[in-house]
């Protein structure tokens, strides 16, 4: 397949299934406020008088971003088995890396959408100096969604057939989840102390590289888990 | 499997896992009797001729599922998953002693039986990857599905481990830094090296006899299925 027609192909894959994600909106509501409120609860899951709201924020905001992620990546292959239609896709010229990437693609922006509508009330909640550094705070939130959203739609695809996918899922995905989160949360850190990310290049080079070893794995690996 | 090869392969394994059982007494026996104590960690420190063993064993059992994953991918030969599965209970087992060795150790040493410190953690981590994988083989029934299913796990989880590794020297951490495998000599006395050594042969070959009856048992629980279903069909 040209390379034009295969991301074609992604995209169409991608906006189908925002499309029927828009239509109801059930799935990104439910995700949006289940956010907000884990980002509540873990502000008030802590002796004020200790912990410091500025101390507390860059784990509540990781640990936010990771759970409503698992949330929203569930529905992905949950769409498809209905009416059989992964089978369906599986009969278009598509290739299933390119199905896979669709995939990967919609639950990027779905996941970006909660975390960037997450971020102001982050921001209020937790009174943090973060508005001249929201910048680097994207770049961050960019790169630990591109290490968090590949394995957790590879592992979406495996789950969805067994019985308890929605425990399954984050099961086994959160070991997966470690290294990133452990570096988000250092540089996040670093962020809201006011030291410039030049003090993170060796976190954010390993958080490029994974988002770089497991992308391609994930699109390798998708192949063999398709029933033939 | 040939009808005599699977009974075969689990004698062989049930010796060899007998004498690596010989070879741990033995080591138990040089570790506390033959072996000095050491001087700021006093006999507690006696638990690391078990605990970095067992560490290693979980290692190479969890590396043999990884490497045994990708072959199958590759190949699809179903006995190659067998192995890897084998390979992978045999490691979670030596996980839970490292896991369990550890804390011991660590209270007296460290005043704490547990610290989230990188290592800890990402050994935790790990052990907990190598759970779902068996908590995902027992929710799937298709053999071929499971075999599929498992070895993207184990590859993933193969990719993950130099993350991890890495992720551990960037944290701030409590663990004692390495005694053996690093660059300059190790600072071990020699006396205390080769009961450490001897450890680590033993858990080795505790290692291969365990996961040789791993798999002798599976292969029988899948020749038998496979004849159940051929009476049946």
């Amino acid at each position: 397949m040209r390379a034009s027609a295969f991301i074609d192909a992604v995209l169409a894959i991608a906006g189908k299934d925002l499309a029927i994600e828009w239509r109801t909106k059930t799935a990104f509501a439910s995700s949006l406020v289940f956010a907000i409120l884990v980002l509540s609860i873990l502000f008030v899951a802590r002796d004020a008088s200790v912990v410091s709201a500025l101390d507390a924020a860059p784990g509540a905001l990781w640990v936010t971003f990771t759970f409503a992620a698992m949330v929203g990546m569930n529905r992905a292959f949950l769409l498809e088995r209905e009416n059989r239609a992964l089978e369906g896709l599986l009969l278009t010229p598509v290739p299933p890396a390119g199905i896979f990437v669709g995939k990967v693609v919609a639950n990027l922006a779905f996941v970006a959408a909660i975390e960037l509508l997450a971020i102001p009330l982050f921001i209020v909640f937790y009174d943090v100096p973060l508005w001249q550094r929201l910048p680097e705070l994207l770049a961050v939130m960019a790169l630990a969604t591109f290490a968090f959203v590949p394995v957790g739609t590879l592992l979406g695809a495996m789950v969805v057939r067994t019985r308890f996918a929605e425990l399954m899922g984050p099961l086994l995905l959160l070991p997966f989840l470690v290294p990133p989160i452990i570096g988000a949360v250092q540089v996040t850190a670093g962020i809201l102390s006011g030291r410039p990310l030049s003090a993170y290049t060796g976190w954010l080079s390993l958080l490029g590289l994974f988002d770089l070893v497991f992308v391609t794995v994930s699109i390798l690996l998708f192949d063999a888990i398709l029933d033939r | 499997m040939t009808e005599r090869a699977i009974p075969q392969l689990a004698r062989r394994g049930t010796v060899i896992a007998m004498l690596g059982l010989a070879g741990l007494a033995a080591v138990y026996v040089r570790a506390l009797m033959f072996t000095p104590i050491e001087r700021v960690q006093g006999p507690a420190q006696k638990i690391f001729y078990l605990h970095a063993p067992a560490a290693w064993s979980g290692l190479i059992a969890f590396l043999v599922t990884g490497l045994f994953s990708l072959l199958y991918l590759i190949m699809k030969d179903r006995r190659l998953d067998r192995l890897a599965a084998a390979s992978a209970e045999v490691g979670l087992a030596f996980g839970v002693v490292m896991l369990t060795t550890g804390p011991i150790w660590g209270k007296p040493i460290w005043g704490t039986w547990w610290t989230w410190d990188a290592r800890l953690t990402s050994t935790l981590f790990i052990f907990l990857l190598f759970v779902g994988y068996f908590v995902l083989r027992n929710a799937v029934t298709d053999p071929d599905t499971r075999a599929a299913y498992s070895s993207v796990i184990g590859v993933l989880a193969l990719a993950l481990v130099p993350f991890i590794h890495v992720s551990v020297y960037w944290f701030r951490t409590l663990h004692p830094t390495p005694v053996v495998l690093k660059p300059d000599e190790p600072s071990l006395p020699s006396v205390m090296l080769v009961t450490l050594l001897a450890s680590f042969l033993v858990f080795t070959v505790l290692y291969v006899g365990f996961t040789m009856q791993r798999y002798a048992l599976a292969a029988l629980r899948d020749a038998e299925l496979e004849d159940a279903l051929d009476v049946s069909g």
